[in-house]
C-alpha cells in the first residue's frame, strides 16, 4: 500500500510526513514526526493521554487518522513552553507537585491549556469536567485541580 | 499537618523543592519505554490464548515465518524447561506457556517483525491447536469437591493432614494467639459473624507494559523498560532464558506507574528471545486490552470474620476464614489478608486460616499494600457495626482497641513506635469530623495497616569538580522518589537541594537495589543515600584536614563546609566546592557508596474520613468530601507524601464503587477497556485534603516510614461506612456499584433513611 504524503502545522512549524491510511495521527506524531510527548495508554480514546489540540479542537490522537491531518494545525505538549520559558500549567504542575509518575502529564497539560483557552476563569468543578477526559491513577487528581486553578489565576493577572 | 513529636530542624528534609526530573515530564521529553526506539529495531506481538483453559496439542509456526518482514518467531520451545518445583516456575510459565494455557490472554508465541503490522498479521497467522479444558472461574468453582484441577502438581502447603491429592489450594496459612477461643467468645457480650465477597481489580497504570530488547551477537543483551524494579528484571530474565545475569543489562526507563503491576516481568525475555533469534534490536508494547487481560489484577476474594466484644467496646476474640484467588498460579494473597486482618487492634485471642486458590484468570499481581484493603472492608466495616451495635462512638471504639508501642503484632512481635492513635486523633480534631451533612449524605470513618518492607539499596554520591553531587541509586522513580533521595542527600552534605542531581542507575552503574515495592524507596535506598553521604562527610573532612595541615578529629563538618576547630589559631572554613576544586591533589576524585539490607520499615498506619452523597433512584454514590491522615514518621518531601495519601483515596474509591473484572461464563474478560473498567476521573472526586502525621520510625536516620501504599487500605471500608450511615444499608460485596446500592435500599425499604 502506497504511504499518504501529509502537510501540516505542528507546533507553529511547517512538517510533513508519511503514513499509512490506517496509522493513527498518534502513532504518526511519535513514529513519524518523532513527538513522543503524546502517550498512548489505552488507544481508545479513554485516557486522554494522546490529547492533542488540532485545528482548535481538543481530540484524542488516537481517534484521529493520521490522513486527517492534512492541511490543520496541531499543537502538542512539545509546542506549550516558549524558549526559556514554560507555559505557566507547567510551571504550576511543577511547583505544585501536581505528577508523579508523569506519563499522563503531556495530556493534562494539553488539555488543560485547551480548557483555560476557551474559559479563562473555570471554577473547581468546570476544571475537574474539563479534565474528566484524563485519566491520572497515581494523584487522586487533587494536585492538578489545584495547579491548573494556579495556572489561571496566573495567567489571569499577566 | 500534624507534628506529633519534637523533630530535629532540618534545612532541605521537609521542604517541597520542584522534583529534579519534573522540568522532561512537563516538556514531553522524558523517555518512557514506549518512546525508546534503536536502529534497526523489529516490533514484537505476543500471540494470546483464546481459552481460559485448554492443552496446547500443537502450535504450528511455518505459515507464520514465511509471511513478509517476520524475522523471528518464538514459542515456549525456545526457552529451557522448567518443572514444578524451580523456584520461579510460575513466573516462567505465565510470561510463556508450555503445555498449558490457564487464563484468557495467556501468552504462548510471539513473532518479530519489520513493522507492527506485519507482526501483528504474523501473530494472527499462528496456528495453535486446543484440547480445550473446562476453566475454573470462581473460588466456589475452585473448591468444588469435582472440581477441575488446574496444577497436577499442585500439593495444599500448610494442609493439616499433609495433602495426598493435589487441588486448587496452594496454601494455607494459618496463625492464631495459641489461646482458648471458646473461652474468647465466652467473655464477650456481642459477637458478629459477617461474610463478604470481592472482585479482582486492576493496578490500571496509564502506561502499558513495554520494552526494547538488544542481543548482539556475542550473546549479551540490553534491555530499555518500564519497570519497578531492573535488577529483577535481569535476573528474572536471566532465570526464563537460562542465562547468566551478566549477559544483561537493564536500563530503566521513566515508569508510567505501577503500584505493584510492574514487579513483575512479562514482556522482556521474549523481546531478548525475539532479538537473539533475529539479531536485531527488538521493541514490544501492550496494548491496554493485553494489560488488562494479561497482568497485574489484585485478587478476588471471600472473607468471613467473626468478632467477639464487651459492652465497654473491648474486642476480645476473633476468627478469620479468608479465601483470596491469586488467578492461575500461587500467590500470596492469604498470607498478606492474614498478616493484615487483626493487626491494627488488640484482640487477645484469634485464629485466622487463609487459603490461597488458583483459577483460570490473569496471574495476580502486587497491588499497594497487597490483601490489605480487603481484610480493612471487612474488619473496618464490621467495627462500624459493633459501634452502632453497642452504642459507642465509631472513632472512640478504635482508639479504645488501637495498637500502641509495645502491643504483639499478629505474628508475635511487638510494635515499634507506631502512629496510629495519633492518625485517629488528627482526624478526630479535624473540622470535617463534625462537619454538618446535607440530605442524603452519610459519613464513613475507618482505617487501615500496613506493614512496610526494607529489603536490599545501594547508592553512589560522586562529587563534581565545581562541588555539586550527583545521587545514583538503583530504586525507579515511581512518584517523585529522585527529589526525596536529593533532599536527604542534601541535608546530609549541606549542598543545596537543586545542586544535586538524582539518578537511577542501571544494572551495570550501581550496585544491586531491589525492586520499588513495600513502600521501600524513601526508607531503604534513602538509608544507602544517607549511609554514603556520611562515608563522603569522613572524606571531605579528611581532604580538608590535609588542606588546612590539621588533623582529621580538628576538622568538623557543618552547613557544607569543613570548620577548623582546633587551637592552632583560625583557618577558613572550606566550602565543599574549594575540597573538590582540590581533589586531584589531596587523593583523587569523591566518591563514596552506601549498600545495605534495611530492616525496621515502620508500620505505616492511616485514617479515613468520607462523606458521600446517596442518589436513592440511580443508587449513584458521589464522594463530596475526604480527610485522610497517615503517619509517614518524617515527610521528605511533604507534596509527594501528599500525593501518595490521595492517589491511594483515588484508586480505592474505585475499587469501593466501580471496578471490577467481568468474565464471561467461558472466562473471557468482558471490559478490557478503560470505558468499560471504569477507573476514577477528576469529576467524580472532591479535594482530598491529605493531613501527614509524623510519628518518627527509630530505625530511619530520618524517621522515614514508606507511604507509598497505606493509603489505599482504609478507603474501601469508609466508603463503605459512609453509604451506610446514608442510607442504612450495609453492602458486603465489591464493587458498591449504582445497581448493587439501589438493590440495597429497594430491598432496606425504597428510600434513604439510616
Amino acid at each position: 500500500m502506497s504511504r499518504v504524503h501529509v502537510t501540516c502545522t505542528i507546533n507553529g512549524d511547517p512538517a510533513e510526513f508519511l503514513c499509512d491510511g490506517g496509522q493513527t495521527l498518534l502513532d504518526a506524531l511519535r513514529d513519524e514526526v518523532g513527538l513522543t510527548g503524546a502517550k498512548e495508554g489505552c488507544g481508545t480514546g479513554d485516557c486522554g493521554a494522546c490529547s492533542v489540540v488540532m485545528d482548535g479542537r481538543l481530540l484524542c490522537s488516537c481517534l484521529v487518522l493520521a490522513p486527517e491531518a492534512e492541511g490543520t494545525t496541531i499543537s502538542t505538549v512539545e509546542g506549550m513552553a516558549s524558549g526559556d520559558d514554560l507555559h505557566p500549567l507547567q510551571q504550576c504542575f511543577l511547583e505544585g507537585a501536581a505528577l508523579q509518575c508523569g506519563v499522563c502529564t503531556p495530556g493534562f497539560l494539553v488539555a488543560a491549556k485547551a480548557l483555560l483557552d476557551r474559559n479563562p476563569d473555570p471554577d473547581e468543578t468546570e476544571i475537574r469536567y474539563g479534565l474528566a477526559g484524563n485519566l491520572c491513577r497515581c494523584t487522586g487528581y487533587d494536585k492538578i485541580v489545584r495547579a491548573v486553578q494556579a495556572a489561571a489565576a496566573a495567567i489571569n493577572e499577566s | 499537618m500534624t507534628v506529633t513529636e519534637p523533630k530535629p530542624s532540618y534545612k532541605y528534609v521537609g521542604t517541597r523543592p520542584v522534583r529534579h526530573d519534573g522540568l522532561e515530564k512537563v516538556t514531553g521529553r522524558a523517555r518512557f519505554a514506549a518512546d525508546l526506539n534503536m536502529s534497526g529495531q523489529l516490533h514484537g506481538i505476543v500471540v494470546r490464548s483464546p481459552h481460559a483453559h485448554a492443552r496446547i496439542t500443537s502450535i504450528d509456526t511455518s505459515e507464520a515465518e514465511a509471511m513478509a518482514g517476520v524475522k523471528a518467531v518464538i514459542t515456549g520451545d525456545d526457552f529451557p524447561a522448567v518443572e514444578p518445583g524451580h523456584r520461579q516456575y510460575d513466573m516462567c510459565v505465565n510470561v510463556i506457556a508450555r503445555d498449558k494455557v490457564l487464563y484468557e490472554g495467556h501468552a504462548l508465541a510471539a513473532v518479530a517483525a519489520s513493522t507492527r503490522d506485519q507482526a501483528q498479521a504474523a501473530a494472527a497467522a499462528v496456528k495453535v491447536e486446543y484440547e480445550v479444558l473446562p476453566a475454573v472461574l470462581t473460588i466456589d468453582q475452585a473448591l468444588a469437591p469435582d472440581a477441575p484441577v488446574l496444577h497436577a502438581h499442585m500439593m495444599t502447603a500448610g494442609a493439616d493432614p499433609p495433602a495426598e491429592e493435589p487441588s486448587n489450594i496452594p496454601n494455607i496459612t494459618r496463625f492464631s494467639s495459641g489461646t482458648d477461643m471458646d473461652a474468647g467468645f465466652a467473655e464477650a457480650d456481642l459477637v458478629i459473624e459477617r461474610e463478604f465477597t470481592t472482585q479482582p481489580v486492576h493496578q490500571g497504570y496509564i502506561e502499558p507494559h513495554a520494552c526494547v530488547a538488544d542481543t548482539g551477537q556475542d550473546g549479551h543483551t540490553t534491555i530499555w523498560c518500564s519497570s519497578q524494579g531492573h535488577f529483577n528484571v535481569r535476573s528474572s530474565t536471566a532465570t526464563l532464558l537460562g542465562w547468566e545475569n551478566t549477559r544483561i543489562r537493564v536500563i530503566p526507563a521513566e515508569i508510567g506507574g505501577g503500584f505493584g503491576g510492574k514487579t513483575t516481568i512479562y514482556l522482556e525475555p521474549l523481546a531478548v528471545a525475539l532479538s537473539a533469534k533475529a539479531g536485531r534490536p527488538v521493541k514490544m508494547v501492550m496494548t491496554r486490552d493485553e494489560v488488562f487481560r494479561a497482568t497485574g489484577p489484585a485478587p478476588g476474594t471471600k472473607l468471613r470474620i467473626k468478632l467477639g466484644v464487651q459492652s465497654d467496646g473491648n474486642l476480645v476474640a476473633g476468627d478469620a476464614y479468608l479465601i483470596y484467588t491469586n488467578g492461575a498460579y500461587a500467590g500470596p494473597g492469604g498470607l498478606l489478608g492474614a498478616m493484615t486482618v487483626f493487626e491494627s487492634y488488640k484482640i487477645p485471642n484469634f485464629e485466622i486460616e487463609a487459603l490461597d486458590v488458583v483459577i483460570n484468570t490473569a496471574r495476580s499481581a502486587a497491588y499497594r499494600a497487597p490483601a490489605a484493603p480487603l481484610t480493612a472492608y471487612a474488619m473496618e466495616t464490621m467495627l462500624d457495626e459493633v459501634a452502632t451495635e453497642l452504642g459507642i462512638d465509631a472513632m472512640d471504639l478504635r482508639l479504645r482497641n488501637a495498637v500502641a508501642e509495645g502491643d504483639p503484632s499478629t505474628m508475635g512481635f511487638p510494635f515499634a513506635r507506631i502512629g496510629f492513635v495519633e492518625c485517629l486523633e488528627a482526624v478526630r480534631d479535624h473540622p470535617h469530623f463534625t462537619a454538618p451533612l446535607g440530605p442524603n449524605q452519610g459519613r464513613g470513618l475507618a482505617a487501615g495497616y500496613w506493614f512496610n518492607i526494607g529489603e536490599s539499596s545501594s547508592a553512589t554520591v560522586n562529587l563534581n569538580e565545581d562541588g555539586t553531587a550527583t545521587v545514583v541509586t538503583g530504586s525507579p522513580d515511581i512518584g517523585g522518589s529522585r527529589a526525596s533521595m536529593a533532599l536527604m542527600a542534601a541535608e546530609e552534605l549541606g549542598i543545596d537541594v537543586y545542586d544535586i542531581r538524582p539518578v537511577v542507575g542501571d544494572t551495570e552503574a550501581v550496585g544491586f537495589t531491589d525492586v520499588t515495592e513495600g513502600s521501600r524507596a524513601t526508607f531503604a535506598t534513602g538509608m544507602a543515600v544517607v549511609e554514603a553521604c556520611r562515608k563522603m562527610v569522613v572524606e571531605l573532612r579528611g581532604r580538608a584536614a590535609k588542606m588546612m595541615g590539621a588533623d582529621v578529629d580538628e576538622v568538623d563538618w557543618v552547613d557544607g563546609q569543613a570548620v577548623y576547630t582546633g587551637s592552632d589559631g583560625d583557618k577558613d572554613p572550606l566550602p565543599v566546592a574549594a575540597i573538590c576544586a582540590k581533589a586531584k591533589r589531596t587523593g583523587g576524585p569523591l566518591t563514596a557508596t552506601g549498600s545495605l539490607e534495611a530492616h525496621g520499615a515502620g508500620p505505616g498506619f492511616a485514617v479515613h474520613l468520607c462523606d458521600v452523597e446517596v442518589d436513592s433512584e440511580t443508587g449513584v454514590v458521589r464522594v463530596v468530601r475526604y480527610t485522610a491522615s497517615q503517619d509517614a514518621g518524617t515527610a521528605i518531601h511533604p507534596s509527594y507524601v501528599e500525593g501518595q495519601i490521595q492517589g491511594g483515596v483515588a484508586q480505592g474509591v474505585g475499587w469501593a464503587l466501580n471496578e471490577e473484572y467481568i468474565y464471561d461464563s467461558d472466562g473471557v474478560m468482558e471490559n478490557p477497556s478503560f470505558l468499560d473498567y471504569r477507573v476514577p476521573v477528576a469529576s467524580d472526586l472532591p479535594m482530598i485534603d491529605a493531613i501527614i502525621v509524623e510519628v518518627p520510625n527509630p530505625a530511619h536516620p530520618y524517621g522515614v516510614r514508606g507511604v507509598g501504599e497505606t493509603g489505599i487500605v482504609p478507603p474501601i471500608p469508609a466508603v463503605a461506612n459512609a453509604i451506610y450511615n446514608a442510607t442504612g444499608c450495609r453492602i458486603r460485596d465489591l464493587p458498591m456499584s449504582p445497581v448493587r446500592v439501589l438493590e440495597a435500599i429497594t430491598a432496606n425499604g425504597g428510600s434513604n433513611g439510616a
